[in-house]
This record gives structure tokens, sequence and C-alpha cells, in this order.
């Protein structure tokens, strides 16, 4: 250091503007060359580079797509007996052939796919959000509450969700799409308020919140507005996940008996039906499994891509 | 130490207790009566319903039930007459035992050593192939997974037995059906885990002691990846409990599993109750051992009481 500085000490050379006043800074110098890129367009940048993930986000909008246009495409519905083209396999006329009572499987799966879509989508949601406010109200509070209330999840979450899953549905009547989602949101919303707890911890203590706090915000504003909308982010990739496992309950309650009633379809319950004479008509139990399957896998793979790009920590 | 497992396991007796409570209150309200039926008369159904206590308030019947619990009395099942529920416990568990737990062992021995050989791989085509058949046991569920099996193994190849129970050749593909979802959260738990403690200084400095690979994979990375798989173990263990309601009644197997899902829509009181709890607090107790073997191997819990902290 000492070194260079008598360096620089004996080469320096003054310049006869050296002491002329500098032009004002032009609007052009303090602009940033580049423009500034907010977290969710980074995130989307690094989802973007994840193969697997884009084409899983593919698969899973078209799915929807055609789950949505799909009993649209040819004339037949999903309830209506045709005798005369019992267990058709696939042809021009029947898509996806027909099943024991002649029903068209290409509209029964889409609209099946609308039913498992629709209790996967609102048994994740409501749960999920039951669950950030319990979890938001506990780790906002702190104390004897918060201890409460962890202790109540603890010993709930010890409780298989299942044997609860099935004793409900039988208290509620099943058969009902209603029923499977109470059902399942009533077991379901421990793990979203562990989760937004343990980050409703950690981001309570930063600025922001003391500012909103200091201004006079009331909690219930403080916790809806300024804590949850910040877990969000993270929990994207939980609420992503917990999808595939409530397509998973909504075909297993249907396998035993328990799910959406007939005629109205769901992918657990064509396979549960077809699942009986797999052995002399295969496309009617593989169809919808590639369903559930297809479903299920996007999902999980959606949620690996989020979850790498939404934290920061595991960027390479 | 001591602490922490006290904790823990007041927390697993209130579990239990909150189980058999709610499971009593809410098996009390489903709609039906167990012994309503157009065959037997009037009379007799008020006699079978006193014989069992099904006339008294539910509060009493409650409070009855609770009082025999506690002295290990599970009560009669209503229908399969003559049998009490811990004779179906008894002859039911061990079945569902042997076979959950060799899924259970051999899918968390496989699934472990296939997230050691991704991690090893890591990008190559060891670690795409094995990723791809974890990718394969998280989208196909036991009910898709187990027919397909059957078809093919069983009816187009003729390797195993279709159906069945007793013999080894028997238990292997309700094994594996069962198991195939551990396997998947394993290898991907493993394979996560691993990585992470692969680019860690100790691993530096282990190589750069001169430890050959075998040495350091075992001895450093492996002992110290494990530790978070061992809390994957809980949620393994439920699931390939739940897995068996299926999977019993799919390969007719004479678990305890097939007698659930019945009980239920039977309206069996105490078997729904007698299970219900034998099933909760096998999963608590399993669920206790793991955080004790995970306060064992994490230094930061076994530590803890010691320093004087909460």
């Amino acid at each position: 250091m000492s070194m260079e500085n008598a360096e620089t000490k004996e080469k320096r050379i003054f310049q006869p503007d050296d002491f002329e006043k500098l032009p004002p800074p032009s609007q052009t110098d303090a602009a940033i060359a580049r423009k500034q890129t907010t977290y969710w367009k980074d995130v989307w940048r690094t989802f973007r580079k994840n193969r697997t993930a884009v084409i899983s986000l593919i698969a899973i909008s078209l799915l929807i797509l055609m789950v949505l246009i799909g009993p649209m495409m040819n004339e037949f519905d999903y309830r209506t007996n045709d005798y005369s083209a019992l267990n058709q396999s696939p042809n021009w006329v029947h898509w996806f052939g027909t099943d024991n009572m002649g029903r068209d499987i290409w509209t029964r799966v889409w609209e099946g796919g609308r039913i498992s879509l629709l209790i996967a989508v609102l048994a994740t949601l409501i749960p999920e959000v039951i669950g950030m406010l319990i979890g938001g109200i506990s780790g906002y509070f702190g104390g004897w509450l918060d201890t409460l209330i962890m202790r109540f999840i603890d010993v709930l979450m010890g409780i298989p969700s299942l044997i609860y899953m099935i004793l409900l549905m039988l208290v509620f009547g099943s058969g009902s799409i209603m029923t499977l989602i109470v059902a399942m949101s009533l077991t379901g919303w421990m793990g979203s308020a562990r989760a937004t707890r343990g980050l409703v911890l950690q981001i309570k203590a930063r600025d922001f919140v003391t500012a909103s706090e200091t201004l006079g915000a009331p909690a219930w504003w403080i916790i809806v507005k300024r804590l949850i909308p910040n877990t969000l982010g993270i929990r994207v990739v939980g609420i992503t996940m917990s999808i595939p496992s409530v397509i998973f309950y909504e075909a297993f309650l249907s396998y035993i008996g328990l799910g959406v009633t007939p005629p109205t379809p769901s992918w657990g319950q064509l396979i549960k039906a077809a699942g009986e004479n797999f052995r002399y008509y295969p496309y009617q139990f593989i169809i919808p499994c590639m369903m559930v399957g297809i479903t299920m896998l996007c999902f999980n793979l959606e949620g690996d891509g989020l979850r790498d790009a939404l934290d920061p920590k595991l960027r390479g | 130490m001591g602490k922490y497992v006290l904790n823990k396991a007041l927390i697993a007796i209130a579990t239990i207790f909150v189980l058999a409570t709610a499971t009593f209150f809410l098996m009390k309200l489903i709609p039906g009566d167990p012994f309503a039926s157009l065959k037997t008369k009037a009379a007799v159904q008020e006699k079978q319903r006193e014989y069992y206590g099904l006339d008294q308030p539910v509060t009493a019947q409650y409070f009855r039930y609770m009082g025999n619990l506690l002295r290990g009395d599970l009560g009669w099942s209503l229908k399969k007459a003559g049998r009490s529920v811990v004779d179906i416990i008894r002859e039911g568990f061990p079945v569902s035992a042997r076979l959950g737990l060799t899924s259970l062992f051999f899918s968390v021995m496989i699934g472990l050593l296939f997230g050691i050989l991704c991690a090893q791989f890591r990008n190559r085509w060891p670690d795409y192939l094995l990723m791809l058949v974890a990718v394969l046991g998280i989208a196909l569920p036991s009910m898709v997974l187990g027919p397909l099996m059957r078809y093919f193994f069983g009816v187009q190849l003729k390797w195993l037995p279709v159906v069945g129970w007793g013999t080894l050749d028997k238990m292997i593909m309700p094994a594996i059906v069962l198991g195939l979802g551990t396997v998947a959260g394993e290898t991907r738990a493993m394979r996560a885990s691993m990585l992470g403690v692969m680019t860690q200084d100790y691993i530096t400095t282990a190589r750069a002691k001169g430890l050959n690979s075998a040495q350091v994979i075992l001895r450093h990375e492996v002992k110290n990846s494990l530790v978070p798989i061992v809390t994957g173990l809980g949620p393994g263990i439920a699931g390939i409990m739940m897995g068996s309601f299926v999977v019993e009644s799919m390969f007719l197997i004479p678990g305890l599993g097939r007698y659930f899902v019945d009980s239920i829509t039977n309206l069996d009181y105490p078997l729904i109750m007698g299970l219900t709890i034998f099933y909760g607090a096998f999963l608590v107790t399993m669920n206790l051992l793991v955080d004790v073997a995970y306060g064992l191997l994490d230094p930061r819990i076994r530590e803890s009481g010691r320093k004087g902290r909460k």
C-alpha cells in the first residue's frame, strides 16, 4: 500500500482543467443503464431456464384447457348410456372408447378431470387460507396463544388424516363434492399453519412491520396485509406440492367407495370402475390412470422448479 | 434431551386422547344404526342395543368406553359375533406389520442407495435414470400401480402370484406397491441432502487428508446426510399404513387395513374405536421414536438440556 502511494505521489501531474467546475449531472447520467429486475422477474428468469418445469407448466395448462373444452368436443355427454356400444375400444366415433354402460370415455375423462381438478384446487386453497390465518395469528401474537395453537397443531398432526377424512365423509354423508372439500379442509390446514407461523416469526422483526405498528395499524391489518403477502412467495411451493396429494386422496377415497357418487365421474371414480375389468378392457383403466399420473407428476415437477426459482439460496 | 423426550411424550399422549375422544363422537354422528335390519324383529334389535349399552346416552357410553380403554379392554365387535376387538387386532396386525415393515425396510434402503448414487453421479445418466424411477413413484398411486403390476407380472408373465398371502413370493408385489412412494421420497430427500453435504468444507478436508473416495462417501458424506432423512421416516410409516388400506384389499391379504374401512361403513362402533386408537397409538409411538432418534443424531437437540437452555 505505502509503496503504491509513494509511486503515485511522484508521478502526479496536474492537468489544466483539474480545478474547473464539473458540469451539472444530466438526466441521462443518473439513469441506470439496465432496467431494474424485480423479484418476480428474477424468479421467472430462473424458472424459464428449468426445462422440466416449463414443460410441466405447459402440460398443466393443456390439461386445464382440455378439461374445460374436452367435454364439448363431441356430441356425447358423460351420463347418457348407449347399449348398442358397450365396451368399445377407442375408435373414430368414441375417441377413447366406451365403458361397460356405453358411455363415451373421452367425455367422461375430461368431465372427471373437471371434478378432480376442481376438488384439487379448492381443497388445496381453502385449507391453505385457513392455515395462513391461524399461522399468522399464532406467529404475530406469540406468547401463550402461540404455544397453545402450536401444541394443538402438534396433537392434530399426530393423527392420521385419512382416518379423519373417512369419518368426516361418513358424518357429512359421502358423495358430494362439497363434502370432500370440507373433509379435506378440516384435515389439511395444519401444515400450512405451521409453515406460515415459521415464516411470520422471521418477517415480523423486519422494519416495515415496525413501521406499520408505529403508524398505528391494527394487528389484523398487519397480519393480512403485511405478513401473509410476504409469506406467499415461499408458500407457493407448498401449495403446488399439495395439489398432487389432494388428487391422490380424492382417488383414494373414490377407490374405497367414499368419493364422488356415480354417475358423476372423477378420475378416482373412473380408475376404480375400470380397475375391476382391467384385464379385458385395459384402455378404460389406463387412460384415467395416465391423467392422474401426468397431473401428479407435472405439479410435483412444477413445485420443484418453483422451489429452485424462488429460493435464492439454492441458485447456482 | 430428557426434557425434549418428555415434551414429545406428553404431546403423544394428548394426541391419543384427542384422537379417541374425537373419533368417538364423530362415529356417533354418522347416521345409521348398526342393528337396523329388516330381518330381525324390533324387540330383538332393542335387546341387542341394550346388550351393547347403545341405549344409554352418548356421554355415558363415552365415559364407560374410556374407563374400559384404560384397563386395556377394547370391547367386542358388533358385526363379527363372538370376537373381541383385541382378538381381531392380534390376528390381523402381525400380517400388516410384516408386510409394512418389510416394505418400509427395503424401500428406505433402496431409496437411500438411489439417493447416494444420484448425488455421486449428479447430472449424468445414472442420476437421470434413478430420478426417473423416483418420479414414477410419485406419479403412480397404489390403486394404479397395483392393477398394472398384477396384470403384467401376474397374468401376462406369470412370474408372481396375483393375489394371496402366506409365502414369500406372494409378498413381493404388495410390498413393491406399498413401498414405491417411499422409495421415491427417500431418493429425492437423500439426493438433496447429500448434495448439500458434498460442498461442505469438512468434505474437502477429508479428501485433503488423503482418505479414499469410499471412506469419504461412507464415513463423512452419508453419515452427515442421514440426519434429515430420519425425519422423513415418520411420514413414510404413515404413508405405508394408509397404503395398506388399499393394498390389503387389492391383494386379499388378511391384515388389519382391510377391516378398517369395513368397520366404518358397517358402523361396528367398538371395532372403529379399537382400530383407530390402535393405528393412532402405533403411529404416534413411531413418530415419537423418530423424534427421539432425530434428537440423538442432532447434537443441537442432544446437548440442549445440558447448557441450561430451553
